[in-house]
């Protein structure tokens, strides 16, 4: 009697997560997040369209870098996903190694942000003004790109932790959540850059 | 995630890597604002959607989640046609200047 009271205040499975209530968890928080780039973005394109001395971005910032850095990104979302189906298949050696390449990937992309920033900063881009026109491209540019860099850090930390705990092998066929759950951040973030690097870069 | 086959994942690396080498292309020819706009835009759409639904497993989990996930993109695009009147009401473009502090070079 009591064992059925338990089991219909705490619902053993969630109803779209059947598996994790952690995973639902980050998925309404990616949503949550998505809806800020979305904004950062969309003020973006108000600001550019209502200005008449907008300056290509291509000119001032330099696409090579950055399709580079979109390269890393992807790569690092394949190395995550090998890491988590390494996990899934009680494989601690690929676990370290894919996971660790994931931070490394992370870390690059950081450290080429730290580089780019610093050469525009540099040749006069800063958030109040800069030598090739409109003053918010510095200022919308820093924000997005800084947001979204701060969001990569994160995810570097994040996965740290996850490799650190799962170094000994806590991480396996019946137990790889937290690895998933983590995944689907470090995806969120690979996929926030492909809009990133279109919209402030390309466009 | 429920118990699927392991999608292929180099394939899904193969076709981001592909979008994103015409991506550049299409930024360098010499294109309409329009043409590029709509091209890029698609383009980085699909490579969204790729990681979505094969890194994100979002292919594989239940159609609500699914539903849940696209939201922010319609809330956004609301947001957009929102913005829309009220940029059109702009009658000559103006450069917005933030105000100018002493610049240090």
């Amino acid at each position: 009697m009591s064992e059925t009271a338990t089991a219909r205040l705490e619902p053993f499975e969630s109803p779209l997560t059947p598996e994790s209530w952690g995973k639902l968890g980050m998925w309404i928080f990616l949503v949550g997040d998505a809806m800020t780039f979305g904004t950062l973005l969309a003020a973006y394109g108000a600001v550019r369209f209502a200005s008449a001395d907008w300056p290509h971005p291509a000119d001032v910032l330099g696409i090579n870098m950055t399709a580079f850095m979109t390269f890393l990104l992807i790569c690092s979302s394949v190395t995550m996903v090998k890491g988590l189906s390494a996990a899934r298949h009680d494989d601690l050696a690929g676990f370290r190694r894919f996971i660790g390449l994931t931070i490394l990937g992370g870390a690059i992309f950081l450290g080429l942000q730290a580089y780019e920033w610093t050469h525009l900063i540099h040749s006069g881009l800063t958030l109040s003004g800069n030598p090739w026109g409109a003053s918010l491209f510095g200022t919308t540019f820093f924000i997005i790109t800084g947001f979204h860099g701060m969001h990569v850090l994160g995810g570097v930390g994040y996965l740290l932790c996850i490799l650190a705990l799962g170094w000994n092998g806590k991480f396996n066929g019946h137990n790889y959540h937290p690895v998933e759950i983590a995944g689907l951040y470090w995806h969120f973030v690979d996929l926030v850059w492909i809009m990133v690097f279109t919209f402030v870069y390309l466009l | 995630m429920a118990e699927h086959r392991e999608p292929n994942y180099m394939g899904v690396w193969f076709w981001l890597l592909v979008l994103t080498i015409a991506e550049i292309v299409v930024a360098i020819l010499p294109l309409t604002t329009l043409a590029k706009g709509i091209l890029l835009v698609g383009m980085a759409l699909s490579k969204a959607s790729l990681v979505a639904l094969y890194f994100m497993h979002l292919k594989f989990e239940r159609v609500t989640l699914g539903v849940i996930a696209l939201t922010p993109l319609l809330i956004c695009a609301f947001l957009v046609f929102m913005l829309l009147p009220d940029l059109g009401a702009v009658e000559h473009r103006t450069s917005v200047q933030a105000p100018q502090v002493e610049q240090h070079r």
